[in-house]
């Protein structure tokens, strides 16, 4: 949980992190060997796209977007798990990363059911979003069309794996944040699924708390809220950052 | 000049699309002036002519009757676009997919139906098992997405295509629209 703001709130007797020059997409750069690459690139205005990352929570680099090429390595590496090192030389933008990144979105699109245009987060979507940015206009591979069931269990929200992207910001955000730790990955590679307590309708769950954090924090609409259309499911992330602050200052 | 020879369908769609197509409003007559409108939904032709110059289809193909046509299209087609999100992806009609197609026939025809509980055989194309985008069966060579498409983003590709540019149509429309 190294990239969650409590934890990186520099405690008193430790000495301050060391400072190293490095160079992104041709910028001479300078940033804290105690942060990311993303986190370095960000204060630069140097974009990298992201989808499973959000500030607050720790780090996951289950989506693979923000791959970056680093100099003399041939494997291109998640920008928001790896941290720099003095003189790195690091490359954002290449043909190849375009292509990967390209490819990624379009497997996660072949990979569930993605119809934007019957989707209640349609134009409030992150994947949709990250199509039009990476100029993504057709899927090339075939799409599987598996046929999961929506979970309307649960008396306020809903939970569509149609709509999935396996992201895992609703695993750690109820972990981390909330605390309860009610959902979890079951199954491996492209069959694996978020659950609810031991497998069982969202409903039922004993540790679930009814907070919401986790349909807020979701990029798609693979989470909602019960009651809400086509188009009509805005989420309101800014909490997180608040409520992180706020535990913060108290703890000080 | 010679007028561009254009042609307007839809397969496995609900037309909206077209209907974009129509809301570019009184742009409209401007773009008539450069083209002709050789065959499309919106016009008295029974037959897909030869040598037309670009093709917008609209809507997945579902069933055998869309893709002879979309094959017929692609064959006397110089420029395919896929109009709108069926085309691109299959979009809404692809929902049956997660479905076998015999499931899907006996929902629709004797589950639900009221009265003359039987599967259609006569007049009507045998749909396919899974409904798919045109560029899983032929060569597109432009993709708009939306549902529909804005007629903006239309207006913008169909005058750039008439000047003789092929437009870059990134973040003129979006799936979903």
């Amino acid at each position: 949980m190294n990239h969650s703001p409590a934890s990186r709130n520099s405690q008193e007797n430790t000495p301050p992190p060391r400072i190293l020059t490095l160079q992104i997409d041709g910028q001479d750069l300078s940033g804290r060997a105690d942060e990311t690459i993303l986190e370095i690139a960000r204060q630069n205005k140097i974009h990298i796209p992201t989808l499973c990352r959000l500030d607050g929570l720790s780090g996951h680099g289950g989506c693979r977007l923000c791959l970056v090429e680093i100099s003399g390595q041939n494997r291109p590496v998640p920008a928001c798990l790896t941290y720099p090192q003095e003189g790195m030389v690091i490359s954002t933008a290449s043909q190849r990363l375009q292509d990967y990144r390209r490819k990624i979105l379009e497997l996660l699109f072949s990979e569930r059911n993605h119809v934007c245009a019957v989707c209640v987060s349609n134009g409030h979507c992150e994947l949709q979003e990250l199509a039009v940015e990476l100029g993504l206009s057709h899927v090339r591979y075939e799409y599987l069309h598996p046929r999961l069931e929506v979970d309307g269990s649960h008396a306020r929200f809903i939970r569509d794996p149609n709509r999935c992207v396996l992201c895992l910001r609703c695993v750690r955000v109820c972990a981390e944040v909330e605390g309860a730790h009610t959902w979890d990955v079951m199954g491996r590679g492209i069959s694996s699924r978020v659950i609810t307590d031991l497998n069982q309708a969202w409903g039922s769950s004993q540790s679930c708390t009814a907070c919401g954090k986790c349909v807020q924090v979701c990029p798609t609409g693979a989470l909602s809220e019960k009651g809400t259309s086509v188009a009509e499911m805005i989420k309101h992330r800014h909490f997180l950052p608040q409520l992180l602050a706020m535990r913060t200052n108290r703890r000080e | 000049m010679n007028k561009a020879r254009i042609a307007t369908t839809w397969l496995d769609g609900c037309s909206g699309c077209h209907m974009s197509l129509l809301d570019i409003d009184e742009r409209l007559v401007e773009l008539a002036e450069q083209i002709e409108l050789v065959y499309s939904p919106l016009v008295d032709t029974l037959d897909f002519p030869e040598a037309v110059d670009i093709a917008l289809v609209e809507g997945a193909v579902g069933n055998e009757d869309d893709l002879k046509k979309l094959q017929l299209i692609r064959k006397q087609s110089r420029l395919l676009v896929a109009l709108g999100d069926c085309a691109v992806t299959a979009n809404v009609p692809a929902m049956r997919n997660a479905f076998k197609l015999e499931e899907v026939l006996r929902h629709v025809y004797t589950a639900t139906a009221s009265s003359q509980l039987q599967l259609p055989k006569e007049e009507v194309p045998p749909l396919r098992d899974r409904v798919r985008p045109l560029h899983a069966y032929v060569e597109v060579d432009l993709f708009l997405p939306g549902c529909p498409p804005p007629s903006e983003a239309i207006f913008f590709l169909l005058s750039e295509l008439l000047a003789g540019r092929i437009p870059d149509l990134s973040a003129k429309s979006r799936f979903g629209a």
